[in-house]
């Protein structure tokens, strides 16, 4: 049974392999590379339970950390083109600045 | 409880060869692709990917090595260069193809000439199962003491190997230090910072709640996974090669979302030289300790003075071993994870120079300092 | 009894191992399918809510000791966490970069293209 839901993973990951390569948009390529990388994590459990070695657990642990890393660390460079602008403290760092918005 | 039995051999070398045809199809979109963000998201794919095939061949510190490099650490890095470079790939004339294609497959057909006289997967009688590695299998719990194998090998018998490992990463973010600086101008002008974005964006940038709560939920429990690699690594999977790229990535991800200006305070760029040079010091100097004791470079059976090392091993330990290991181990984390975080700080804060060459230059405030 | 109890618990581990993965298919069936970018985005949360929860819960029972249970309880944290994070930051970016949700009656055209 534990084979049958590996395989049925596996088919799911296909699917989302044809989208990542389809697009249309950027996005929508990083939504199924996001996907896959979930299931990746799910299949490596099933994986190591279904070869009797639990202990692969580890190796999921880093998929599920670098997944989110990867996703964030694209979507931030193709939407503002950088990677070392704050998201968070805009006014403080337009105030730090000179008290003057930059982009007024 | 017949689910913990192994599956057959044929299903897994199925499986082997679906992950194959798979990794096939993702390397073909991305020489196809012409949009380079596209070929690093299709990248980030193939590591993942190629790692599963890894696990499915029963090598898991070869998988986690391969999902903190490929995954995380040069993704960023494949990013960063598109940021100092260009987006697209130019279209190349097909005269300037012919010679890679003809290198391309007299490359392909040597390998697969070479195929049939490779062992079998797991082949006992294969040259590397039978003489070194058997070997090692035997002798390792005898004379090091540890269970995984792997990291007797790369930090103990291997040692000599793996430091010069660990001074290749301090050359390389040696390198792209002197060759894209600090990352010290992200620094200079907050204001700066935002030139080189869209007006509109600055507008929404700030809308970024969820991401900044699940990133500050996030980045301690990838510092405590790191610390826990490295000190698993005796026991599991891991290292401390991996536990300075998961350390660097806790870095990174701080710096995509609070912004490198931020993280550089935390962790400033000298720290970070500092570290990455501490690292291969903390390692030689491990070793010049086991020659002052009357060992060998690196023999860590002479990390403490001998009648040091029976009090504390007993009669069948390996205390030298355990603690020298352990002591480069962490030497490997430094210079790795602050050889990682210099690399990104040099790609990410050189940005804002590019920006501004390209554009008109900005306006200089006066006020600042 | 203990042994019955423990050979109740993997059959319905495995039941819920597979019943995840056949969630996961259809979320990935889903992401194919769906006619634009906020629909996918649907599909492909309910893997990693009901699929991975359906999944990790499975692989708990069928049991494997104190520490691969607390990895699994962990793995599952991090993808509550992570998930639906990415997905929101996706659909946020995508919003804010005038990617047009489909309004009423715009199905028709897209998808008459897309079934080809």
């Amino acid at each position: 049974m534990l084979v049958a839901a590996a395989l049925a993973i596996f088919v799911s990951m296909s699917l989302m392999l044809v989208r990542a390569f389809a697009g249309p948009t950027t996005y929508d390529r990083l939504l199924s590379v996001n996907s896959f990388g979930s299931k990746t994590v799910l299949l490596i459990g099933v994986m190591g339970f279904a070869n009797g070695r639990p202990d692969f657990l580890d190796i999921a642990i880093v998929y599920a950390l670098i997944n989110f890393v990867t996703t964030i660390g694209i979507l931030k460079f193709f939407r503002y083109r950088t990677l070392e602008v704050s998201l968070s403290t805009r006014r403080r760092a337009v105030a730090d600045a000179s008290g003057e918005r930059p982009d007024a | 409880m017949e689910w913990t039995a192994p599956l057959l051999a044929d299903p897994s070398l199925l499986f082997g060869a679906a992950l194959l045809v798979m990794l096939a199809a993702i390397l073909c979109a991305i020489v196809v692709s012409r949009k380079l963000l596209t070929s690093v998201a299709l990248t980030g794919l193939f590591t993942l990917v190629a790692a599963l095939w890894y696990i499915a061949m029963d090598a898991p510190d070869v998988a986690f090595t391969e999902a903190v490099v490929g995954g995380g650490v040069s993704t960023l890095i494949l990013l960063g260069s598109i940021l100092l470079t260009r987006e697209s790939a130019e279209p190349v004339s097909p005269s300037r193809m012919v010679f890679p294609a003809i290198a391309v497959i007299l490359a392909g057909v040597a390998i697969l000439y070479a195929v049939g006289s490779i062992p079998g997967f797991g082949d006992p009688a294969s040259p590397a199962n039978a003489s070194v590695g058997r070997d090692y299998l035997e002798r390792t719990y005898k004379e090091v003491g540890i269970p995984n194998v792997v990291s007797a090998v790369l930090a103990s018998y291997r040692g000599f190997d793996t430091l010069g490992e660990t001074t290749v990463v301090f050359a390389a973010a040696v390198g792209v230090m002197l060759l894209l600086g600090f990352g010290e101008r992200a620094l200079g002008d907050p204001a700066r910072r935002h030139e080189a974005l869209n007006p509109d964006l600055v507008e929404e940038i700030d809308h970024h709640v969820v991401l900044r709560v699940a990133t500050k939920i996030m980045i301690p429990l990838m510092f405590l996974f790191g610390l826990y690699v490295l000190f698993h690594g005796e026991v599991g999977a891991g290292g401390g090669f991996q536990a300075g790229v998961i350390l660097a990535i806790a870095l990174i991800v701080h710096a995509l979302v609070f912004g490198l200006s931020e993280t550089m305070r935390a962790f400033p760029a000298a720290a970070m030289r500092a570290g990455a040079s501490a690292g291969v010091l903390i390692y030689a100097g491990v070793g010049v300790i086991n020659m002052l004791n009357g060992g060998a470079f690196l023999d860590y059976d002479f990390l403490f003075p001998p009648p040091l090392e029976q009090a504390l091993s007993g009669p069948d330990g390996h205390a030298g071993q355990h603690y020298g290991i352990i002591a480069i181990e962490i030497g490997v984390t430094a210079t790795v994870a602050s050889g990682i975080t210099a690399i990104f700080y040099g790609f990410a804060g050189r940005a804002p120079d590019i920006a501004s060459r390209g554009a008109s230059r900005g306006p200089e405030s006066g006020g600042g300092s | 009894m203990l042994e019955q109890a423990a050979s109740i618990a993997a059959f319905v581990g495995q039941g819920l191992v597979l019943a995840g993965a056949i969630v996961t298919i259809i979320g990935s069936v889903g992401v194919l399918r769906f006619p634009d970018f906020y629909t996918r985005i649907h599909a492909a949360s309910v893997t990693d809510t009901l699929g991975a929860g359906l999944i990790i819960v499975g692989l708990v029972l069928l049991g494997g000791g104190f520490f691969v249970t607390v990895k699994l309880l962990i793995i599952w944290g991090l993808i509550l966490i992570t998930g639906p994070t990415a997905s929101h930051a996706l659909a946020n970016a995508a919003f804010t970069s005038h990617v047009k949700p489909l309004g009423r009656g715009d199905l028709r055209q897209p998808s008459a293209s897309d079934e080809g």
